[in-house]
Formats: structure tokens, sequence, C-alpha cells
């Protein structure tokens, strides 16, 4: 059920901390207390928690990918290159993508979704939050067991997208694959249920006057993007099973040679990971449509058309996914069809491309460090955004496919699109987050390095690409590297140099966190005068959002709190941030409740890896782990959302007036 | 709770159309017609349909804060469930005894990851019943008790209309 506020007997006062003994309140079945320490995140249900966690660990995957990356370029740098054997190449590609699409990307949108999409719409948390931690905790032990298995026996090898009969168990016969299949289930559990407590939290828990056209594009894209998930997990669910089944119980959905058909492979996972490229990248367009309006000093050119082109790719992102089969002899009509359909969805991103230029365009622009990103973004991904229009030409897409120039392709969209994105929002929000500002020096050579980086990796790849480069190949020889100006070997040289100039740059932003954190300068309420209502609130903010719940006026609330025009259309600074804070602190709410927190999202996350591991190694491990997702299941049901005031210590009195309650989490 | 059940469509989607891709394909082994037995899952079907039935009864208990009828009518539904789920067991060991197993043909693979699938959904409902009903009896029920019979209806009727397609599309309509 949905955590709602209500008023009831219980204060919040935010400035006494009682001290709460572990002793009394540790009975088998009594709920976690604490406010501060390890134990205050670990069981935390608090919506900006999660998405810091979230945030960090999809970071230490980021560092991760980035290492396979640079394992695979230095390989790729010379010819005959003997850093990597066929074997390690193979697991090392495919966990390559697997970690930065599944572990970085998704789970970093995640983090700033959870962070922001309920400070955006006035809310003080999502509808779900135990089922938020629960995702989580499913998405850490999904990431940790999927990497076990470059311990256990060897990662995946057969590509991210894992084709059959390449994931078969006779040509990938180590349990890379099984590790691989069963921890994206996880994962895809954990991305399930964000998106249901998402979608549910902004069609229900807007502050008044909050009309869905009132929202932020960043929490609009959020919106479209957990329909997505919502649709897509469950098709890529049933091919993992059906791969499961096939690799541990000996059905054989993928053999040729049993009437199988390779092909189902595909369709079921096209059919998800089509869609899946519009989650990696809608919510760097929502981040960037922040951004831009921001740091120009003017509205979001055409809210409308931003909203509904979104909502336009998630639609359309539905009807193409057969583009990434052209060459598997579907047929002539099937690719004339998604040729089409894929042409028409370069649509409505080009609309956005539109309406970004016309926010920049006559604004008083401020070049921060979030901006440069925002309109990398822009650049990059157009770049990204025209090979993949040559894509979806079916006859020159068939020279393409399975080439360097795809990678060129799906890189430029993913880190001069996704990746730009992110780390425009890192630098944008980070004052409201952690109460410190980025660096903007460092913050500069930061983009820099990593824009100059990005077209030397990714821009090379093009002629690679068409001079025959094929993916996947872990070496290349002289013989095949050819003459002149398009050979293999200088342009595979100046890509691993860019692949290393991508990581000083991220290295930069690193050094960055860690001095920033050390030693930052502390951020005002409102360093950048933005727009809308998250930054109504403290550095951080509190732990129930806002002292008083806003009602909403406008779109862009907030600029509308703080400017009016005057008589002669002028507009003039009517408020200051601080100001706004202090006349909420001065009215706050005097009856918040907020959600407690619990042991159960973890206990129910950590039985599905053992399930998981025991599925693939000893049956009875995984009825053991099924055990205990029954026991996280049932004492998830019986727990109400808001602590009972025995489970406090001291137990906390029912007056209201009790100074010994503590805000729990 | 609709949200959930919209990607249960996708994902039984997903598992309907691999059989309907497999279904022909029943190499050495028994072939559809040769194991099914149409009238025995009839019955079976419309015991769950019944099942629907009482869960509407039971939502409507809950509705009018009716405790001990919502508990009957919850336990009645579960049990109609446990019916349907054992004439599944029942029909399996037929059909693996008949020389259907999981691994004889992309048919049966497809067959028993179908109708496994929708099995065991009707069985974690049937838990999710029974845990009512102890609710019910021991405590209170945290929220809106009402509002939960009712989700729980939702998805109750949702594994139903499921089995209809899957009845239809599998048992009803010849390859």
């Amino acid at each position: 059920m949905a955590s709602i506020e209500r008023s009831a007997a219980q204060v919040a006062v935010p400035l006494v901390s009682a001290p709460v003994t572990p002793a009394s309140t540790f009975g088998a079945l009594r709920r976690p207390v604490s406010t501060t320490g390890w134990k205050s995140w670990v069981f935390t249900v608090d919506h900006k928690k999660i998405g810091i966690m979230y945030g960090a660990t999809a970071m230490f995957f980021f560092i991760v990918g980035g290492i396979e990356a640079l394992l695979i370029r230095l390989q790729l740098a010379a010819p005959n290159g003997k850093i990597l054997n066929a074997d390690i190449y193979n697991q090392m590609f495919t966990m390559h993508a697997t970690t930065m699409v599944f572990l970085f990307v998704m789970p970093m949108a995640a983090a700033f979704a959870n962070y922001f999409v309920p400070l955006q719409i006035g809310a003080r948390d999502v509808a779900f939050p135990r089922l938020n931690a629960f995702g989580f905790w499913a998405f850490l032990s999904g990431g940790i067991f999927i990497n076990l298995s470059w311990f256990l026996g060897g990662a995946a090898d057969g590509g991210w997208f894992m084709y059959a009969p390449n994931s078969g168990p006779i040509f990938s016969p180590t349990h890379g694959v099984d590790f691989w299949s069963l921890g994206l289930q996880i994962t895809g559990i954990a991305s399930l249920t964000g998106a249901i407590n998402l979608i549910v939290t902004v069609l229900n828990m807007r502050a008044p006057g909050m009309s869905l056209m009132r929202m932020p594009i960043f929490t609009w894209m959020t919106l479209v993007v957990q329909f997505l998930l919502l649709f897509a997990i469950p098709i890529i669910t049933v091919a993992l099973f059906l791969l499961m089944f096939q690799r541990s119980f000996g059905a054989t959905f993928f053999d040729v040679s049993a009437g199988g058909d390779p092909l189902l492979w595909q369709h079921l996972f096209w059919l998800f990971g089509h869609p899946e490229v519009y989650v990696l990248i809608l919510p760097s367009f929502g981040i960037v449509s922040e951004v831009l309006p921001v740091f120009s000093r003017k509205p979001l050119f055409g809210y409308p058309f931003v909203v509904f082109s979104g909502a336009a790719i998630g639609f359309v992102g539905w009807g193409v996914w057969a583009h990434h089969m052209f060459a598997s002899g579907l047929g002539p009509i099937s690719v004339a069809v998604f040729s089409i359909t894929t042409m028409a969805i370069a649509i409505p991103t080009g609309v956005k491309i539109v309406n970004w230029t016309l926010t920049l365009w006559g604004g008083k622009l401020w070049f921060t460090t979030a901006m440069k990103f925002s309109i990398g973004l822009i650049v990059m991904f157009t770049i990204g955004g025209l090979s993949g229009v040559t894509h979806s030409v079916a006859p020159s897409d068939t020279q393409q496919t399975d080439t360097y120039y795809i990678v060129a392709h799906l890189h430029y969209v993913l880190f001069g699109g996704s990746v730009l994105g992110l780390f425009s929002g890192f630098y944008y929000w980070w004052p409201k987050v952690f109460g410190k500002m980025l660096s903007e020096r460092l913050g500069s050579w930061n983009f820099w390095l990593m824009v100059i980086g990005l077209n030397l990796t990714f821009g090379p790849m093009h002629i690679l690409g068409l001079q025959g480069q094929p993916r996947r190949m872990y070496i290349w020889t002289e013989a095949r590297a050819g003459e002149g100006f398009f050979n293999f070997g200088f342009w595979n040289l100046v890509s691993s140099i860019g692949a290393f100039i991508i990581a000083f740059g991220v290295l930069l932003f690193l050094i960055n966190v860690v001095q920033t954190t050390r030693k930052g300068v502390a951020a005002p309420l409102d360093p950048w005068d933005a727009r809308s209502i998250e930054w109504m609130t403290t550095n951080p903010p509190k732990e129930h959002n806002f002292d008083v719940i806003p009602t909403v006026h406008h779109l862009d609330e907030f600029f509308h709190l703080k400017y009016a025009e005057d008589a002669n259309g002028v507009l003039v600074k009517t408020s200051t941030a601080e100001e706004i804070m202090a006349a909420q602190e001065a009215n706050a709410d005097k009856h918040i409740h907020m959600p407690s927190p619990s042991y159960w999202p973890l206990v129910l996350a950590l039985g599905l890896p053992i399930t998981a591991y025991g599925v693939i190694f000893s049956i009875p491990i995984a009825v053991f782990g099924g055990v205990i997702i029954l026991f996280g299941a049932f004492g998830w049901a019986l727990e109400p959302s808001i602590a009972k005031d025995t489970d406090f210590d001291p137990p906390a009195s029912n007056n209201g007036s009790s100074k010994e309650v503590v805000p729990v989490g | 709770m609709w949200l959930f059940l919209g990607s249960e469509c996708l994902l039984f989607g997903g598992l309907i159309s691999t059989y309907m891709l497999y279904r022909g394909r029943v190499g050495t082994g028994p072939t559809p017609s040769q194991v099914f037995d149409i009238p025995f899952t009839s019955v079976s079907s419309f015991v769950l349909l019944m099942s629907s039935l009482t869960m509407v009864f039971a939502v409507s208990a809950a509705a009018k804060k009716d405790n001990r009828a919502t508990s009957l009518w919850l336990t009645v539904t579960a049990l109609l469930g446990a019916t349907f789920v054992g004439g599944q067991v029942y029909e399996f060991a037929a059909f693996m005894s008949e020389g259907l197993g999981f691994t004889t043909s992309l048919f049966g693979s497809s067959f028993y990851v179908l109708t496994g699938f929708h099995g065991v959904h009707v069985t974690v409902g049937i838990i999710m019943l029974m845990a009512m009903v102890g609710i019910l009896q021991r405590s209170e029920v945290p929220g809106e008790m009402s509002e939960t019979i009712e989700m729980i209806g939702l998805y109750w009727h949702f594994v139903d209309v499921v089995w209809i397609i899957i009845f239809t599309l599998i048992y009803l309509i010849p390859a």
C-alpha cells in the first residue's frame, strides 16, 4: 500500500535526537530504528538515500565497465594484439556492454529518478518506499551476482545480446551465461518494481495544482521510461527463462538440430532491446531539458512538444525492433516496414533537438559545466543519430551491420548522449544533494577531455567499420589492415588513445568529487537560479523534503515564486530562495508521518541471488533461497509501513509532544 | 496492481508466442491431439472460472466489512484454485506417462513452460488468498482491507483470463 502521509499523533522533531538503544529494539521481528550510521543506510526507505546508493553503485560499475573497455582498446591498439586471448576478449566485450547498460546507465538514471522525481512533484517520498529499497538491493545483488562469474569459471561470452546458438551449452560451456541470465533476471525484477513504484508515485502523489502538464520534463521523461520498462522487462524475462531452461534443464528452445529457432531469441531480445535503448537515453534527455533552460535564463521552448515527442518516442520505439535483424533473413517486406518505422522514429527526436536549440537561441547563456555537458549531448547525440539514420536504410545497413560503424553509432548515442547527460546532471544537482559545489575548473577539464576523448575514440570507428573491421573480433592483422588513409592501424591506435583520454577525464571527475567532499565550497540554496521545485528545499533536503507541500500554480513554479513581471512587463526578482525557504519553515506542517525503515526489502533481495546460485549449482540451495524469499515476503506484508510507537526505544508516547520521538531513518 | 498486470500481459504474451511458434514441432514425441483430454481440461477450466465468481463474492463481502464472509469466500476461492492446480498436476503426470516430457520435443517444452508459469501464478495467488485469510483471523490488516482484497481479486481474475486464453489457444484451436 502507498505510504500516504496522514496527520497522526507522532510529531517529527527534526533537531532532537533521542538515544535509541539497539538492545531492546532488536527482537526477531522488531524493525530497525537507527537514524545514523551504516544501519540508517542499509535499512533505509528514504528515496534520497536510496538514490545516492544507486548512484554510488552505478559509478562503481561505470569504472568496472570502463576498465573492461580499456582492456579491449589495448588489445586492438596494434595488430596481433597479445593483451587478451580470444576467449577472454569475448568475455570482456560481453561484460563491458552488460555492465554499462544494465549496471551503470540504468541504475544511474534510477538514482536521479529516485532522488528527484518525488522532489520535483512536491512529494515526500515515493508511493512504495520499501519496494524502492528492495529495488536497490536487488540491483546490487544482481550486479554482484553477474560479476561473480569472473571468479567462478569465466564470465558470459556471447555478447550482451547473447544470440543463440552461441549462448547454448555447446558454445558457452562455462557457467558465465548462467550467471548472466540469472543476474539479469534479478536486476530485471528491480527495474520492474521500480517502474511500478514511480508510475504510481507520479500519477498519484503530485502536489496540489501540479497537473501533468506542469511537471518538469525530467519527471515526464522518467514516467515514459517507467512505462517502457514495465512492458519491456517481461519480454526479456521470457527470453532469459527460455535460455535458462535450455542451459540448465535440457530444453531445446534455440537448438536448431531439435527444431528450435534461433530467431525466436533475437525477436524476444530485441523486442525488449529496442525499447531498452530509449530507456537508456530518455532520462538524459530529461536532464538536458532541465539544465538548458536554467543556464539560458529562458523557459524551455515548446514544452508540450518536448513532452509529446518523448511519449511518441516511447510508443514508436516498440515498432522498430527488427532493425537489429536486417541481416537475419527476415525477408524484404519485414525489412522494408521496419526500415520505414526506424526512419519515422528519428522525427520525435529531431523535434527535441529543435526545441533545445530554440531554448538556447536568444538566451543569456551561462556556460557552467552542467551546461557544457548538455550542449555536448545535443551535438554528440545528433552525430550518433545521423549514423543511426543511415542504419535505417536497410541496404546500407547490410554493409554496416556487425561492423565498427555500428559500434561508432551506439557509442555516440550512449556515451555522447546518455553519459554526457548524466554528467550534466551530476554537476547541476550536486549542490542540492551534497551541499557543495563541484569545482567548475576541474569540471571544465572533465568535460573537454571526455568530449575530445569520445570523438577520438568513436569517430574513427565510422571509418574502421566502413573499411570492414567486424565487431567482436579479438585481433586484427597487418594483412587485413589495408593501406592509405583508411588503414586499420592508424585509426585503431587513435581510437585506443582516445579511450585513455576519456579515462583521464573520468578520473578528473572522481578527483573533483573527492576534493569537493573534503574541502568544497558550501553551496547556496539556489546556486543556479533554477526553475523547478526540487530547489525549494534545503541542501540536502530534509528527510521529509518539504516543510509545507507547495501548491503549484505554474510550470516552473519555483521560478514564478522568485520572479514576477512589473508594470512594464520586465522581470523583477520578488523573492530569493532563502526567503521562500524561510516562509516554508515558518508555516511548517506539524504532523508529518514518514515511512519507517525496514529489514524486509534487504532480506527479500538477498534471497534472490541465493536462489539463482542454487539454480546453477545445487537445487537444495535454490529451495533454501526460495524459503528466504517467502519468509521475506510474509515479513514485509505483515509489517505496517509506519512503525508503531512500541517499536521505538523508549517507546514513543502518543501525545504528540514527546521529545524522545526521533524521526526514524 | 493494474500496472503489474500490464507487465504480466507481456510476460504471458511472450510465452504464448513461443508456444504458438513451437506447437507443431513434436519430433518423435506425441502430438497435442494424442495427449490432450479436452473434457477433463474443460472441467478444470470451469472450476477456475467459478473461483473467479467466488472471488467476486469475497470482494463484495470485504466491501461490506463482513470479515467472516470474506474469509469464507477467500477460502472457497483458494480451494477451487487448488483443485485447478491439482487437476493440472494430474494432467502433467498423465502426459508424462504418455511420453510427453519437458525435453521430449519443442512442443513439450513450450507447453510445460507456458502452463507451468500459469500454474505457478495460480499457486502464488492461492498463497496470497490463504495469507489474507490468516491475517483476517488473527489480527488487523495493515491499510484498507477491502482495497487489499480487491487487488488480490484483480490478480486472481487476471490469472483466470490468462487461462481462458491459454485454454482456447492450446486446447481448443487445432494446430
